[in-house]
């Protein structure tokens, strides 16, 4: 056989690649979460990374409600954003600023979520109808100060049929997805609504845990 | 035979109660109705607050109808609306009402009540 030593090379590295491959994603690790125990969740308005200027409203209307189909109080977000722009802050970058003493302070929330929008709209295709909502969030404890929480999610209408998540919700979305009317004015919208129920739906693998007013699940 | 009707009909009963086992779903713990989108035109700015005011006071009835249970806030968001056209009356029964649905809220509700009572 010729070169020996480099088929064993060979074969060594593409068993080890194979391994990594095999190795399944670390379970998120939600001891911090699971003692800070938090009943309630005051979202700021989110940070936009793309360039259209209706994401962060658009994506600030829609959260709501899966953090509290979740289980949690969510602070009314029109309230809060009124609340911000009677104390002078007017943008989403000034109000990440404020501390968090200040927050539990006026608010009273448990918790603080902050949320990037690092995708909206369809501005990054040159040839293409697709329209995506990205995000990331993060869910810090007002009262200790520590992270208990990362999350990131997307949404496109690019998407396939095949359900990318799991169970009932993954396929609820997806016929979510089918059904959306291609209106492009509120394109981004609707699809801002998908990927924040992706983003802060509780789910077992890497979601947010389910808050205090949550329906106790059954087990069949 | 007379053993294949009656085997027939449990078998037929038992099919029907697995499959509605499968396909029952959870409702939804609140009635969202066009909540988020009236939160959606009032940052957009696309409708008045008076509009705003009565698309929520229907969903409010229609969930009082249906007994179902509004979302968090939704009692604060109609507060401030109505804070806005000078209704306060209405603004300090709405922060109340959330007050009384969700106690977390009680904070940032005295807070408001306060700021908002002029």
């Amino acid at each position: 056989m010729p070169f020996p030593n480099l088929l064993k090379a060979l074969t060594a590295l593409a068993l080890s690649m194979l391994m990594t491959g095999c190795v399944t994603q670390q379970p998120y690790d939600y001891s911090a979460f699971k003692e800070s125990s938090p009943a309630s969740i005051l979202v700021l308005p989110p940070i936009n990374k793309s360039p259209d200027v209706k994401a962060s409203y658009s994506v600030y209307s829609h959260i709501t409600l899966p953090l509290s189909e979740a289980g949690y109080y969510v602070l009314p977000v029109a309230v809060v954003d009124e609340t911000f722009k009677q104390n002078g802050l007017m943008n989403a970058d000034e109000i990440r600023e404020v501390s968090p003493q200040k927050l539990h302070e006026i608010f009273a929330a448990d918790t603080v979520l902050y949320i990037d929008i690092t995708e909206y709209g369809s501005s990054y295709m040159i040839i293409s109808s697709e329209v995506a909502v990205a995000a990331t969030a993060t869910l810090v404890d007002l009262r200790s100060g520590k992270e208990l929480w990362k999350g990131v999610a997307r949404a496109s209408t690019a998407e396939q049929q095949q359900n990318s998540g799991g169970g009932l919700a993954g396929i609820l979305i997806t016929a979510l997805v089918n059904q959306v009317v291609n209106t492009l004015s509120d394109r981004g919208h609707e699809i801002a609504g998908i990927a924040s129920n992706r983003l802060l739906s509780s789910n077992p693998v890497n979601g947010i845990l389910p808050g205090p007013r949550a329906r106790p699940t059954t087990p069949r | 035979m007379n053993l294949t009707r009656p085997t027939f009909f449990l078998a037929a009963l038992m099919a029907a109660a697995t499959l509605s086992g499968c396909v029952s779903q959870p409702q939804p713990l609140y009635y969202w109705d066009g909540y988020q989108q009236q939160v959606y035109q009032r940052f957009e700015n696309t409708s008045s607050a008076e509009e705003q005011i009565a698309a929520l006071e229907e969903s409010l009835q229609k969930a009082r109808a249906a007994d179902r249970a509004l979302p968090p806030g939704f009692h604060a968001h109609l507060g401030m609306l109505y804070a806005e056209i000078g209704k306060a009356d209405q603004v300090q029964q709405q922060f109340e009402t959330e007050k009384t649905l969700f106690p977390e809220s009680a904070q940032y509700m005295d807070f408001l009540m306060r700021k908002f009572a002029k």
